[in-house]
């Protein structure tokens, strides 16, 4: 299974040099890393390829990590029936970039760009029809980025007097109470404020 | 008189409609009966699941999954539980393999009834639902009997099941399995040969093998169309390899057809429980390692060790290895899949949740398309939709 899959992912680096940056195999799947401009001729290549033939985009959608810089990771999850293998691509991008649309490649990348719009606020380019997808109509703000809180901004309910939803900034009876389970024991490698293995660290970067 | 181009009349089709199947709302434009474009309005039940998720540890994260798709819970669970252990590279204990897979199948008739009765009332049969919810009241009892609870089960625990089945549940579930066969053919007899239900059905909503690849198509969708393709056979998890069983396609990819793929199923279904039923192992229904599961009740009294996992577990939870998997079971509307990605915390980074009915509801537009207003009905009803998972 591994090898087949480092083949596959041989072959394609190999056939896209310039547009495929490398390949991972982690936990048996395989990963291809492809540029943003790239990315549509990738997928049709994937697509109309004879030994890929990865027919179906199954799925499509982002990651956050905002201590990035560019700090979205857009994830295209194909499948091919014919070889029984799956291949995940995928490509980093900002608020402000462009992606292509796949749409083109696969009609199915229609609503999953729009929901990746609608969540994360990723923009793609030449899409038919880039709406909200699953928030509000009229909704602000994208609320899977990693800043949106996960209280939202305004609460709705139904008034009474003026005979109609009503939308309000979000009240709390409570705070929202997040715990920090990070343990000095497993997990984490430094203590916050522990000048002294900060001054080694600051001695071997030095040297 | 010269010809006048009409202006296509807009029509708004739900959100309160009944057979919108939840909570659907559909602008359609519409040129006198026939359907020019669909406009599905999707999000009225959108609960913010992933988001969720990312706030809670990975054993309670389990219970949203039962809140997708909530009338085939277990095997959403499955796919999360399945995603998680990969992760952490755990094996479950193969009687708690058997209990997944026997609850899978339980769930995959649970909703195959659900669907076809609900199809068929659309369409005008009112009777199918009638007789189908007997049935799946004793299915939902074996649900209760296993984890306490009817729908919401959260009985799929990473790690393997959260208890052992009591005594005496398997005989029933047996003794369903064969009594259970007449009530389909009874349904049958009611719908098959039925002169209205085939002309709702029959040639409505085609798409070809094509089109279903094309529009992500998965589950009874795909096989509709003539594609035999099933995680259960072609990637197999949990014990699907040790057990013997059937995939029926469809010829056409019609309503009719997917109509049929799915009665079957619910034989295949039956054939799979039959054989969890004698082939059950016996052993432990968890993985033994209590870093991950919880220590037995008894145990807690007696060892400081177990209170000490015990308190552990249900705080803070454990701390799943970085990395990313994307892990998809076969559930009854399709392929459910899970992309995990994990940073090394006791919380999911980022859980994507790939609903099967998602996909079949962007093509809604496209398969109603030059159908009569009527159809759009049937279409909707064979498609399998549910608006927890579409919505999230």
């Amino acid at each position: 299974m591994n090898e087949a899959l480092n083949d596959l992912g041989e072959y394609i680096s190999a056939a896209h040099a310039q547009r495929v940056a490398g390949f991972d195999i982690l936990a048996d799947e395989l990963i291809i890393h492809s540029t943003r401009d790239a990315i549509v001729k990738v997928l049709t290549f994937l697509r109309d390829d004879q030994n890929c033939q990865f027919k179906q985009l199954v799925d499509l959608t982002a990651v956050d990590f905002p201590a990035r810089e560019e700090r979205f990771d857009v994830v295209y999850n194909l499948l091919s029936l014919k070889l029984n293998q799956r291949i995940r691509v995928k490509i980093v991008t900002d608020e402000n970039s462009l992606v292509p649309s796949a749409s083109e490649v696969f009609s199915s990348a229609i609503w999953y760009e729009r929901e990746v719009w609608d969540m994360y606020g990723i923009y793609f380019a030449d899409h038919p029809d880039l709406r909200r997808m699953l928030m509000d109509y009229g909704f602000e703000g994208h609320p899977l980025r990693k800043d949106f809180p996960l209280t939202g901004y305004v609460e709705v309910r139904y008034d009474e007097t003026q005979k109609r939803v009503v939308y309000e900034p979000v009240n709390l009876t409570q705070e929202y109470r997040t715990f920090d389970f990070m343990s000095p024991w497993e997990g984490m490698l430094r203590l916050p404020g522990d000048e002294k293995a900060e001054a080694e660290n600051g001695e071997e970067g030095a040297a | 008189m010269a010809e006048q181009k009409i202006k296509p009349m807009t029509l708004n089709f739900g959100p309160q409609h009944p057979a919108a199947h939840g909570v659907l709302r559909l602008v359609l434009e519409m040129d006198g009966e026939i359907i020019e474009r669909a406009d599905p309005h999707i999000g009225l039940l959108h609960r913010g699941t992933e988001k969720l998720i990312e706030h809670k540890t990975y054993l309670q994260a389990v219970p949203y999954f039962d809140r997708l798709d909530y009338v085939s819970p277990m095997n959403q669970e499955h796919a999360f539980a399945l995603a998680v252990e990969k992760l952490l590279g755990i094996e479950v204990p193969k009687r708690g393999q058997y209990i997944r897979v026997l609850y899978c199948e339980i769930g995959r008739i649970l909703n195959h009834l659900l669907n076809i009765t609900t199809f068929a009332i659309d369409v005008g049969a009112m009777t199918p639902i009638l007789w189908g919810f007997e049935e799946r009241e004793k299915l939902m009892e074996f649900y209760e009997r296993a984890c306490g609870a009817r729908l919401h089960a959260a009985y799929f625990r990473p790690g393997g099941v959260h208890q052992d089945l009591p005594a005496g549940l398997l005989e029933d579930i047996s003794a369903f399995c064969k009594t259970f066969p007449k009530v389909i053919d009874d349904m049958e007899g009611l719908l098959t040969n039925n002169r209205i239900f085939r002309q709702r059905t029959v040639d409505i909503g085609a798409v070809t093998r094509d089109e279903a690849s094309d529009w992500g198509f998965t589950g009874v969708m795909l096989r509709g169309s003539n594609v035999p393709w099933d995680l259960r056979k072609a990637q197999p998890y949990d014990c699907y390899e040790e057990l013997d069983f059937d995939i029926p396609v469809g010829k056409n990819g019609d309503c009719f057809d997917r109509y049929l793929c799915r009665i079957e199923e619910m034989r295949q279904s039956v054939r799979l429980m039959e054989q969890c039923v004698e082939k059950m192992p016996q052993g432990p229904v968890m993985t033994t390692d209590h870093k991950i599961t919880p220590p037995k009740r008894g145990e807690m009294k007696q060892s400081m060790e177990a209170l000490i996992h015990h308190f552990k577990l249900y705080t803070e939870g454990y701390h799943v290895p970085p990395g990313e998997t994307y892990t998809a079971v076969e559930a009854p509307k399709g392929e459910f899949g899970v992309f995990l990605v994990s940073d090394g915390s006791n919380k999911p980074y980022r859980c994507k949740i790939r609903a099967p009915g998602f996909a079949h509801m962007a093509a809604m537009d496209y398969m109603c398309r030059g159908h009569m207003l009527a159809d759009s009905v049937a279409i909707l009803g064979s498609m399998d939709i549910v608006f927890g998972e579409v919505d999230r």
